[in-house]
């Protein structure tokens, strides 16, 4: 699965900007994962346990902000939560819409020591 | 850019023309904790201040309740597909700059990519230069096919990993010195899951479905539909003897994304491939 790719590139950006603050270890990593990022939790979780042995990650506590999608219906233009990309808007039953918000997939900020 | 995607961490990505040997292997042996190398130098970090009065985002608070003076917070902001998604869009410039039309093929295994592919060259080689980058795990297979066809082709062998990223299509691209005025036809890795998820530079995404698959199958993996341009249906010469229903395919399909364009057509009979033919011919002049 990608979400192995997706760790990895977790793990090279934390590395990077902990090591440029000339950090010894991380201790906190807070992430951004929209509803609508296409990363299945169970298997990011899964494959963050292989990833982070031997990383300045490996004690690390993991903070994931899960984002909820939203959208906004081209037909009527009222805002709905879009966690489900099958659903129609639920006031006009379009299928017509813009995510507006729900597509993030960001480290968001690390604690180092 | 990583791009094992299987359970391995040692990933051994060849690059190789059909009749040669392989032109480099590319190793990306995740030994945790090493320096990663970046060949462009792109290193992109927007934001790293440091806050001296670091809030806590966690409920557990691990390190707010009691001080640690060493302890500092590092603003990050950074989207984790920046590296992947950098490197394809200096691809789409290079593409552009050399009015290349590169696609992005992407289906499930066994759709008919390979087979549109042969057959596109013959008919339009005449006309138009093909350049061919095949991706799959294992065998120089595709590459031979598309090879007997006339068209200038490299494997990329992706070993565990389960889609083309970036940074291998850069690598490909050079190696295989497209022409300007050309049309580059990248074949993904057939998976319609992972390879959603990574943008590589090209014009546009074609996505193909056959009639031998479900009618569901844009409901199932939504997001490489929701991500494509085109919609290819393949295998239309099958219809009369399968229960698949090509309408309820394409509402799915559009329930997904209500923008897709479709183009339904047999490679084994040719019918409707003038469709495609002129598709691509439009987008080759644009």
């Amino acid at each position: 699965m990608h979400e192995l790719s997706i760790v990895m590139n977790i793990i090279d950006i934390a590395e990077e900007n902990a090591k440029r603050e000339n950090a010894s270890v991380i201790t906190e990593i807070e992430l951004d994962i929209g509803g609508q990022a296409g990363v299945v939790m169970e298997s990011l979780q899964f494959a963050i346990e292989s990833a982070k042995r031997g990383t300045m990650l490996e004690k690390a506590k993991w903070i994931f902000n899960e984002i909820p999608a939203l959208a906004r219906c081209a037909s009527c233009n009222k805002e709905y939560e879009a966690n489900d990309r099958l659903a129609p808007c639920p006031y006009c039953q379009s299928f017509f819409s813009e995510i507006l918000q729900g597509r993030e997939l960001r480290v968001k900020a690390l604690r180092v020591e | 850019m990583c791009d094992d995607c299987g359970c391995g961490h040692d990933n051994n990505i060849t690059f190789r023309k059909p009749g040669a040997e392989a032109i480099g292997e590319h190793h990306h042996g995740h030994q945790h904790g090493h320096e990663h190398h970046h060949a462009d130098g792109s290193h992109h970090h927007h934001h790293h201040h440091h806050h001296p009065h670091g809030h806590s985002h966690s409920t557990e608070h691990a390190h707010s309740s009691h001080s640690h003076s060493h302890s500092r917070e590092i603003i990050v902001e950074q989207d984790i597909l920046s590296k992947n998604n950098l490197l394809a869009q200096r691809n789409r410039g290079y593409f552009e700059a050399k009015e290349i039309l590169a696609l992005n093929l992407v289906s499930s295994p066994g759709s008919g990519k390979t087979s549109l592919l042969e057959r596109t060259i013959t008919d339009l080689g005449k006309e138009i230069s093909f350049y061919v980058i095949e991706g799959d795990q294992q065998t120089m297979n595709d590459a031979k096919r598309i090879d007997a066809v006339g068209a200038p082709v490299i494997q990329i062998n992706t070993g565990n990993g389960c889609h083309l990223d970036a940074e291998m299509i850069n690598r490909a691209a050079k190696e295989l010195d497209v022409e300007n005025r050309s049309v580059l036809m990248i074949e993904n890795v057939g998976n319609l899951v992972c390879p959603a998820l990574f943008d590589l530079g090209e014009k546009a995404r074609v996505v193909i479905m056959s009639t031998t698959e479900g009618e569901d199958k844009p409901q199932k993996y939504p997001a490489m539909f929701q991500s494509s341009q085109l919609c290819i249906i393949n295998k239309i010469d099958l219809l009369p003897y399968l229960d698949f229903d090509i309408e309820q395919a394409k509402q799915y399909v559009l329930q997904v994304n209500p923008h897709l364009k479709f183009i339904e057509v047999s490679v084994k009979t040719g019918e409707g491939l003038d469709h495609w033919y002129a598709w691509l011919k439009n987008n080759l002049t644009i």
